[in-house]
């Protein structure tokens, strides 16, 4: 008896010979496990996203090199004639490259939807007993990761180069807070486009569409009082301004009510619609 | 419902699919009985891939309806999906992570536990002769071994219902029929199996009943047995040894098979039909006497060959079209979005 098992195992390992008995003990019924609730099985399609990083590390590029850039970048460039010099204008500028920075990354999530839609991944996972929204709400999660990592990273850089914030470690643990609820909600908006659009080009696209105008037309790089007042109208309802004013008021040891309170209702707009947006395309196909 | 080995898998009735100007499913009919495999077989663009993602929850249809196990597929989906696994076209898994990641993964979305969901996952990957590969990011798989983890992932839960989405295109004979062994060892467990395929060869040697299916409907149904006779059992494939005697040749197959005999392209060549002249003689005693007749007319025949008919027989035969190809899931994503 044991030896059937012992020459099916022992010969030749690279040609595989289905067993009809091996394949019978794992189709053995044992009681189908109740399902995973929402959060369980949202959480399960984050540690998917760990896995990825894992495999991929190379896909943190976005998220370490490209804000380190965008701080040297602006703060050189813009240093000198803003403010007395680059290390005074750091003071002013970093919450807002800092949210520049992780709410441009937010668009990768929708790349990221769209790239699983391409491949077959994204059938099986539709054909799972478990919560609809779970397998993006996951997704968002292992995102949120990253969204914390750049700011870290912006943080670290700005430490380097002199920012010293006046809120001090809560104020900045806040800040950082603020802008990590703001993307979760705002990456809602690309998961819709990334299940909507044909092809990773055209989310990227859309993507930079849309951010370009939301982070400059904002109160990231100036103070806008310097603007048409056209423009001041536009930046004055933009939830980046909402958004950096929450986050530099946090690190520099206050609170901003108003700017933050707008803030929360953006998030919890964006949620919303584009979350039952997305859902619901989700779903139809 | 415990109608896991008898009544029926799969109740389709009239269901409707466009994608913008294609009509991808026109009126298609499905009755699979529990327990069995069942073929959906059919060229490229046929339907058959619209069907099985409507069956399994993926689409919606535009019209008809579709009950899996008495559920329907619309309003009933859930209670459809605790019930069944696809495994599409195109692989299936995450191609990033290693299999035994993806295995434990989805375990663990099913509602096992880690160490549960860690041992299923050896399981299979052992009982799919994984398991040294089960440290390896998919994306490095051969395609047979893509096939098996794909399926692997599929009877995690042991599905009352497995869908095989063409599982054997594109590999080699010897991955093929590791996954005809395996289908055998999924449809001997009690899941009923519906596969669809563009090979007459496969569904025959695996499916219990075969709907032949085209511009999105089934166009014929029965047992392989029934489908081929009514297409007749096969085709003989002569080659003589000299052109000028092929008149002659056209001449004794005519009166000894009684079908119409086809000149091919090749002087030398010649095929027709047999087992449908209303005889009962099986067709390898009428291609055996018919090659006998050749003999005793003085004919030289260098090559004589019966074959089965192709699925390009069974399509002239059936609608006299043979079978055309286009790519249903470019015309989807064409049009989904």
């Amino acid at each position: 008896m044991s030896d059937t098992a012992t020459t099916t195992t022992g010969r030749a390992p690279s040609v595989y010979v289905p067993s009809a008995e091996a394949l019978a003990t794992v189709l053995a019924p044992g009681g189908r496990p109740a399902r995973p609730g929402p959060l369980a099985a949202s959480l399960t399609f984050g540690w998917r996203a760990m896995l990825k990083i894992k495999h991929v590390p190379e896909q943190l590029f976005d998220v370490t090199a490209f804000p380190i850039i965008m701080v040297l970048m602006f703060t050189y460039l813009f240093g000198g004639a803003l403010a007395d010099s680059p290390r005074a204008y750091l003071q002013f500028f970093l919450p807002g490259i800092m949210v520049t920075s992780v709410v441009m990354i937010t668009m990768y999530t929708g790349v990221g939807l769209n790239n699983d839609i391409e491949k077959g991944v994204f059938d099986r996972i539709r054909t799972l007993p478990v919560w609809r929204p779970a397998a993006l709400v996951g997704m968002i999660f292992g995102d949120v990761l990253r969204y914390v990592l750049a700011a870290l990273v912006i943080l670290a850089v700005g430490l380097v180069l002199g920012f010293r914030p006046d809120g001090g470690v809560p104020g900045v643990l806040a800040g950082i807070g603020l802008l990590v609820v703001f993307s979760f909600a705002f990456s809602w908006v690309w998961t819709f486009f990334g299940l909507v659009l044909r092809s990773e080009k055209s989310v990227m696209g859309v993507s930079m569409m849309v951010l370009f105008p939301l982070t400059f037309l904002s109160n990231v790089f100036v103070d806008p009082s310097t603007m048409p007042g056209w423009l001041q109208a536009f930046v004055k309802v933009n939830p980046i301004t909402h958004l950096v004013a929450s986050v530099r008021a946090a690190m520099g040891g206050s609170m901003d009510a108003t700017n933050t309170m707008w803030l929360l209702l953006w998030s919890a707009g964006f949620v919303v619609v584009f979350g039952s947006l997305t859902m619901h395309r989700y779903n139809r196909r | 419902m415990s109608n896991r080995n008898t009544g029926l898998a799969v109740e389709a009735d009239g269901l409707v699919r466009s994608f913008g100007a294609t009509r991808a499913l026109d009126g298609l009919d499905l009755r699979v009985p529990a327990g069995t495999v069942y073929g959906m077989l059919g060229p490229n663009g046929a339907g058959k891939t619209t069907a099985v993602r409507v069956l399994a929850t993926l689409l919606r249809p535009d019209g008809g309806t579709a009950r899996v196990f008495g559920h329907d597929v619309v309003t009933q989906a859930d209670a459809v999906r605790a019930r069944m696994s696809l495994t599409g076209q195109y692989a299936s898994l995450d191609e990033d992570l290693t299999g035994a990641e993806n295995l434990v993964l989805l375990a663990r979305l099913l509602g096992l536990g880690r160490p549960a969901a860690r041992d299923r996952a050896d399981q299979l990957l052992a009982a799919f002769g994984l398991t040294e590969a089960a440290g390896r990011q998919v994306k490095k798989y051969s395609g047979g071994m893509r096939r098996r983890i794909d399926i692997a992932a599929s009877i995690l839960n042991t599905p009352d219902l497995l869908f095989l989405d063409e599982p054997t295109t594109g590999l080699d004979p010897r991955s093929r029929n590791q996954v005809w062994e395996i289908v055998r060892a999924v449809v001997a467990h009690g899941t009923t199996v519906l596969l669809t395929t563009q090979y007459l060869d496969e569904a025959d040697q695996l499916a219990g009943r075969i709907a032949v299916v085209d511009h999105g409907r089934v166009i014929a149904e029965g047992t392989p047995g029934e489908l081929k006779s009514s297409v007749g059992s096969g085709t003989v494939h002569v080659r003589l040894r000299d052109a000028g005697q092929r008149p002659r040749a056209e001449q004794v197959l005519r009166t000894a098979l009684g079908t119409p005999v086809q000149l091919a392209a090749d002087p030398v060549a010649l095929t027709a039909r047999v087992g449908e002249d209303g005889t009962d003689l099986e067709a390898g005693e009428q291609a055996a006497r018919a090659l006998g007749e050749l003999a005793r007319a003085g004919i030289v025949v260098d090559d004589f060959s019966l074959g089965q008919p192709s699925l390009d027989e069974v399509f002239l035969a059936l609608t006299d079209h043979p079978a055309v190809a286009t790519d249903e899931r470019d015309d989807e994503l064409e049009a989904a979005r």
